[in-house]
């Protein structure tokens, strides 16, 4: 019988597991509503399988995430019949995708921090953490290289293009400090090496994304937070919207297949 | 030969010749993707790894590896794992899979993503005409696992498997 410390540790890292799940599911979900209505249609496409990996994230973090609960829950359960402070995604990813900069300025920040994450809990003490950061790691790297692309193109393009990246930029940058919020981790989990401290990739986060900014031509936003509690799952209206779609399926229909 | 250990070679095979249902002119083996194959007195194991996390084929990969053993083995359970560690790599295709790739017109990945010597990359030649005139049009193709690439010199698109 699992000691009750066992258990206590199995929550903890549900916890976090589930949170780095509900970052790459809610910004899975955001970026197919771009499927479709993007600026060209290699676009739709790279934007499709950008959400496919983010998706493919999000299923294995929650199947082990449900496996570590008692009773356990799946995959399914932990997406479609949470409510919405149940989600434990900052807001950055779940607010509305806003133009076509506003998702690359979005998707600069979400997924260098990502590829820092996933590069550090690729030596993680927790085996499973481990092996899902390895795979997501090489995926993340792509994702980021998408996102630079476009910021430079249109940070160093036209009077109108510039401006509008610049506006994405600045709208953004405020929501990003939530990636780096420890407080709600338990810390026995970072100093077990189950966990990456987020505090401690905020500045080589920041340092790549300051470069691309520069190198767009583009100004660094001034210092300052947005208010965003997303970890504590109290979110944005945006997020209950996003829920009500995602889920409504699941929860009209109870155990539908196809 | 034990009545299990023929068994377990018809198996094998079977299972190796599976085909990928995104790219059916290559093998699961081929592709690098199965880990093994165990057969055991009532049940055969097999061990298999996605490409990318979000790929959707790997539920019917996983049925067709039913079906195969069925076919050659009904009489045992099948049992289909699939492990993450370590992270599947292009590196892992076969040289007969990179071989069947480029004969259906994807330009196979280049050198290796794992440390060492790489080699520098002039260009990627043209599946249909050869020619080293290409370029890229879009980073992410028809699969999670390709690019979109475009030759100038015959004008026909093709895929590009990426180095992952």
């Amino acid at each position: 019988m699992a000691s009750t410390s066992e258990a206590v540790a199995g929550v903890a890292l549900a916890d976090y597991a589930t949170a780095l799940a509900d970052d790459a599911l809610i910004a899975s979900h955001r970026l197919t509503e771009w499927v479709a209505r993007a600026p060209q249609l290699e676009e739709d496409v790279a934007l499709g399988n950008i959400a496919l990996d983010l998706l493919g994230q999000a299923r294995m973090l929650l199947q082990y995430a449900g496996s570590l609960l008692v009773p356990p829950r799946t995959e399914d359960e932990l997406a479609y019949l949470r409510d919405e402070r149940a989600f434990r995604n900052v807001s950055l990813v779940e607010r509305e995708n806003g133009d076509f900069a506003v998702t690359m300025a979005r998707l600069l920040l979400f997924s260098t921090y990502q590829h820092e994450l996933y590069g550090r809990l690729t030596a993680s003490t927790d085996e499973t953490l481990a092996a899902i950061a390895a795979k997501a790691v090489k995926e993340v790297a792509y994702h980021h290289d998408h996102a630079r692309q476009w910021v430079l193109r249109l940070g160093d393009g036209t009077p109108t293009s510039r401006a509008r990246m610049q506006a994405a930029v600045d709208a953004e940058w405020p929501w990003a400090g939530e990636l780096f919020d420890a407080s709600w981790l338990d810390p026995v989990l970072v100093e077990s090496g189950a966990a990456v401290d987020p505090g401690e990739i905020e500045s080589a986060t920041l340092v790549r994304v300051r470069a691309v900014v520069a190198q767009a031509t583009l100004e660094v936003p001034p210092e300052g937070s947005a208010v965003s509690n997303g970890r504590d799952g109290r979110h944005t209206e945006a997020l209950g919207h996003l829920l009500a779609q995602m889920q409504h399926l699941a929860r009209s229909h109870p155990g539908a297949t196809w | 030969m034990t009545p299990v250990a023929a068994a377990a070679v018809d198996v094998r095979v079977a299972v190796a010749a599976v085909l990928d249902p995104e790219l059916p002119m290559v093998t699961i083996e081929d592709l690098g993707i199965l880990r093994g194959v165990t057969v055991e007195d009532e049940t055969v194991r097999v061990v298999i790894t996605p490409t990318y996390a979000g790929c959707p084929a790997m539920e019917a990969i996983r049925a067709d590896i039913e079906a195969a053993v069925a076919a050659v083995d009904p009489s045992r359970r099948v049992v289909v794992d699939t492990v993450l560690a370590p992270a599947w790599s292009t590196d892992d295709i076969t040289v007969e899979g990179l071989r069947r790739l480029a004969a259906a017109g994807i330009s196979p990945p280049l050198g290796s993503t794992r440390g060492g010597p790489t080699a520098v990359r002039l260009s990627v030649r043209c599946p249909q005409c050869g020619s080293p005139d290409t370029g890229e049009l879009s980073r992410f193709g028809s699969t999670a696992c390709k690019s979109l690439w475009v030759c100038h010199a015959c004008s026909e698109p093709f895929d590009r498997f990426k180095e992952l």
